[in-house]
This record gives structure tokens, sequence and C-alpha cells, in this order.
């Protein structure tokens, strides 16, 4: 399966060299908002410095010669399997709500989002 | 009764020696005993266990047994099991009572195995050693002082300790396999789509795959056989046949051509590793086998690979966790933004944040292309290897982890040196192939084992082949001291 990505680097792709590899405090930060965690509890340099060692393994395979390569997205050819529209499952909101955080007539509470 | 195979349970069974429950209440009295020392469990379920072995001494007193009724079994932590608490090693689902069960869950039930409960793992199986649960670490049985590796830990643990016969585990980049190594028992790991994921917590959506973790491989075929199969539920299940796993376990290895890589074999291998593997070979030449030298070139670049592709997926994974329809929330969110960010940072320990945060960055706008798109099109590379070893050779060998047990906490400040640990089994994931994991003989008294690579499908080859090194050799019946 090919997943159809369209980014600014189609025109100017980023060089992944040892000198681009370091993250400082700003790229974590932004890439924990991304991910949605809260890192105030934690030492942001031993973050950053677990990161850049994991990048840099990472590194090893901008060296590798992949023109014409077909990106394998999974190990087995496989197209998304279709079925015929029918309904097939029973409604299951009773039980699965059961184990919620917070539910209100069929609905999950969550902080109010719009004023 | 605790070293019997699953085959000698089921006969005693059908026999009247003993009856499930009687047989039950024995594991479930030996993990009482033995498990505080090993912590391979996270949730025991004793009266769920023994309702199963009533339900099953029916069967076996109507003569409607299988190989698998009343035999008791654990379950990885990772797969949902209806009714009881499933926590993937994590604080995020530690009050998570799932409401279904996975398919592998409910075949095993239906074949009659009693689960004695849910074994413990490295937090959402990300891990080599089992030192990331939130439930404390898993020890080895052979050595308490060191991992049993991971992330199915636990499931290793209990299977060498024979808190159980047999339990299940899952492989993303070698979980079932390396465990499997350094706790002296069989790990499997069948090929990408041969056992369904419905229900089994996703880490890496194109890597995870179920397998059975048993004391042989003939105990290895019988689970195999009623876990295999399509499941409509999973989208990437493969609709190919399930064998007869057990039928040819015995076919004589004449004319087998094994294949050697020389990446396999070079620097980073402990000697006393490599010594117990060549032993493992000569005795395959002896049963007729041809073994023969090859190249997987790209060896190398699987570590760097699986350590983009796997915490991409596995970032897009996580994502569901946020604390609004399971799972941890945490107190008081002032907004949304604030219930996702601490339910997550609350929920997640350091290393999920820590690949959950690599695979945002590779995923991320900019660096998608240079990161996640390349590593695919190494993971091509890196099958097509395998796929030209395999037009030359029926199998591969070689060692399963480059080192015997390493000591718990050893690791735990370095966790690229830790991801090396998966090096001769993470490939395998990407290329999607079967591969298991046998004992050989020890190294300076720690487990070893010796991993066997198929081709797509071939997990009764590969359990033929096992077994018959089992036939001959009997390291896979030793068991830890003071079990």
């Amino acid at each position: 399966m090919w997943i159809c990505y369209f980014s600014p680097t189609l025109i100017l792709p980023p060089v992944i060299t040892e000198e681009t590899m370091s993250l400082d405090h700003a790229d974590v930060k932004q890439i924990a908002h991304l991910a949605r965690l809260d890192l105030s509890g934690k030492k942001m340099e031993s973050i950053a410095a677990d990161l850049t060692n994991i990048l840099d393994l990472a590194a090893q395979l901008s060296a590798v010669d992949t023109a014409d390569v077909v990106p394998m997205a999974h190990p087995l050819q496989m197209a998304q399997r279709l079925r015929s529209d029918e309904v097939t499952e029973r409604d299951c909101r009773e039980a699965f709500q059961s184990i919620a955080p917070q539910t209100e007539n069929g609905l999950y509470l969550v902080p109010k989002v719009i004023e | 009764m605790h070293n019997k195979s699953i085959t000698a349970l089921a006969a005693g069974l059908r026999a009247g020696d003993y009856s499930s429950v009687e047989l039950t209440q024995y594991f479930l009295d030996r993990i009482q005993r033995l498990d505080t020392g090993l912590n391979s469990f996270i949730t025991v379920c004793a009266e769920e266990a023994l309702a199963a072995a009533r339900a099953a001494d029916k069967k076996l007193q109507a003569g409607e047994a299988g190989p698998l009724t009343g035999i008791p079994i654990a379950h990885k932590d990772i797969f949902c099991t209806k009714g009881v608490r499933t926590t993937c090693g994590s604080r995020m689902l530690e009050s998570f009572i799932s409401p279904y069960d996975a398919t592998v869950v409910a075949r095993l039930k239906a074949a009659g195995a009693v689960s004695l409960g849910k074994t413990n793992m490295d937090e959402f199986a990300m891990g080599s050693s089992n030192e990331t649960s939130y439930y404390g670490p898993v020890r080895n049985p052979w050595d308490t002082g060191t991992v049993p590796g991971g992330s199915s830990g636990g499931s290793a643990a209990c299977v060498a300790a024979r808190l159980a016969p047999a339990a299940t585990g899952t492989d993303t980049g070698g979980s079932i396999r390396q465990p499997a190594a350094l706790c002296g028992i069989t790990g499997l790991k069948p090929t990408y789509g041969r056992v369904s994921r419905y229900g089994m917590i996703a880490f890496a959506s194109s890597l995870d795959q179920a397998g059975p973790m048993t004391t042989s491989a003939a105990d290895a075929a019988i689970m195999l056989q009623a876990m295999a199969g399509f499941d409509g539920r999973d989208s990437t299940s493969a609709e190919q046949p399930v064998p007869d796993y057990s039928s040819g376990l015995q076919d004589d290895l004449t004319g087998l051509k094994i294949g050697l890589p020389r990446e396999y074999f070079g620097e980073g291998l402990d000697a006393a590793v490599a010594r117990s593997i060549e032993e493992a070979i000569g005795e395959y030449k002896k049963l007729g086998a041809e073994v023969v030298e090859i190249s997987l070139p790209n060896t190398h670049l699987a570590v760097p690979t699986y350590y983009v592709v796997a915490p991409a997926e596995c970032s897009s994974n996580l994502s569901r966790f946020d604390g609004v329809r399971y799972g941890h929330r945490c107190e008081d969110p002032k907004d949304l933004e604030d219930l996702y960010k601490r339910s997550r940072a609350e929920g997640f320990g350091d290393e999920v944040q820590r690949r959950i945060l690599i695979g945002t960055y590779a995923l991320s706008a900019g660096y998608y292309d240079a990161y996640y798109l390349k590593a695919q099109q190494v993971r091509q590379l890196i099958s097509d290897d395998f796929k030209r070893a395999f037009g030359q050779v029926d199998l591969i060998m070689g060692p399963t982890a480059p080192e015997s047990g390493f000591r718990i906490g050893e690791k735990a400040d370095d966790p690229v040196s830790m991801y090396l640990s998966d090096i001769y089994t993470i490939a395998v994931n990407l290329a999607g192939l079967p591969g298991i994991s046998i004992p050989v003989a020890p190294a300076a008294g720690s487990p070893v084992g010796l991993q066997i690579i198929g081709n797509y499908f071939a997990e009764a080859r590969l359990l033929n082949v096992a077994h018959r090194l089992q036939m001959a050799t009997d390291y896979h019946q030793a068991a830890p001291a003071g079990i």
C-alpha cells in the first residue's frame, strides 16, 4: 500500500547529516506538543540527548542508495480487503462506555472546548 | 507434572489420571509459591481459571476433548481478555477491564485451554528486557539478577519456570524469540498475517505478530494450530489455509539447505554463544542437512530502519490513549489539551514517551520523506536480501541474541545499547518472515537460543526442523534449578 503525502520537502528535501541531527529544547517542546505529551516534569537535556542518539542511529539510512526503490509499507503485498455493505455488528455502546472515565447520555465527557 | 509437555498432559487428562481442575490448581499453587521471586504475572485469574477448568472437565468426560482441552496457559497482558484486566504493562491501562476477547484469546478458549492469568511485559511491548513494565521488572528464572529478555519477558519466564506449560507472546522486533532465547525455551513468531491481531493492543501495525511460547516445538505446533488462521476482523489477516503443524514434525531433513549469513557471525557476537550455535549446526549436518554460507548485506541497516518505522507506527497507534474513552485520565484537566497532555504524560513510561516522540518527529512535515519514507525503502532492500537468500537455501540459521542475559539495570541508561539486543531478530519482522528460537547448549550456564528463519508461511517446516533437533538433543528439557 502506498501512502501519498504532500510535503514541502518534495521541493527541497532536508539533508540529514551528523550536524543537523542534534535536537534542542525548542525542538523537543514542539514534538511533545504534536504528540500531546506534557514534558514539564522532565529533564529536557536528557530527553533531547536520548532522542538525538536515536536519530543518530537512524541517520545511517541517509547514506543508503534507494533510488527507484518502492517503499515497503507492509510485508505482504496485500490490498485492503472489502466486504459487502451490510450491518454485521451489534450496538455495544453500553459495554464500551461502562469503562469510560466520564460519560453522560451516551456521550463521552471532556473539558469544555467552546466557550 | 510441571515438566510434562502439552501432549503428555493432554494424555493424562484423557486417561483420567487427573482432572483439569486439579491440574489448574497445581499450576496456580506453583505461581503463588514461586512467582514472587520472578514477577512474571501481572494478574492471576484463579476463579476464572477454575471455572474454565470445570468446563473443560465436562468436555473431557463427554469424550469431546481436543489437544488443548483443559490445558493451563498464560496470556501476555497485551491481549484483550473479556472481563479481565488488560494492562499492556502500563499505568495507562492499570484499571482497564477489556469488554472483549482478542481473537487469539477466543480461539484458545474455544480449543479448551484454561487461562491462568496475564503475564508481565515491557510497557506497550517496547523493550528487550522486561524492565520498562509499570508493574516491575521480570526476573530470569535461570539467574534472578539477570533479565528474561523482552518484551514477552513474563511469558518466557513463566514457561521457563514451569508455572504454565505454554504462554502467548507477541513479537514486533524480536519480543518472542529474544526472551525465549534468554530463558531457554521455544518461541515462534509466525509470518506476518498468519495470526490475527484483533484485540492485540497495537504497537507497530506492520510488524506485530502473536505466537506461542512453550518448552518444545511439538507444543508450539499445538498452540499455533489453535491460534493461526484468517480473521475477518483483522484487515491484515492473510487468507492462507492453515496446514497441520504437527503431522510433519518428524519429517526427514536429508538434503535440507541451511544458510548461515556471514553478517550474523561477525563482530559483536559473544564467542561462547557462537560455539553453541556451531555445535547445533553440527547436529543438523548429522541429520543430513547441507550448510551454506550466504550473505544478507543490509543486515546492519535493520536496527536503524526499525527505530524509525516502529516508533512512527507506535506514535500513531498510541494516539488513541487520550483519557477520553478508556484508560488513565489525569485529575482536574483545565481544558482538552491539558487532558490529553497530562493523561498521556502520567500514563506512559519513559521508553514509551521516547518512542512516541521519535515517531512523531519522523512523521512530521518536513521529515517524513527523509525518515519514514526512506526507512520504508531500506525495509524493501532488507526484505529483498531474504528473497534472494531463499532462492539458494530453504532456511536461515544463526544466534537469536548476540549475548546471553545481561544484568537487570545494566542497560537502563543507554536505550541504544538495549536496541542492539535485537540485532538478529529485527530484520525478520521487517521482512514479515516467520522465525523460531530454540534452546541450544548454554554458554557459561546461561541459556542460548538458535534462531531459524523460514520463508513466508513456512511454519510447518520451521517446527519440523526445530523438532528434529529436540529429538537429537535435550537442551529444551533443561529447567532452572530450584524450580
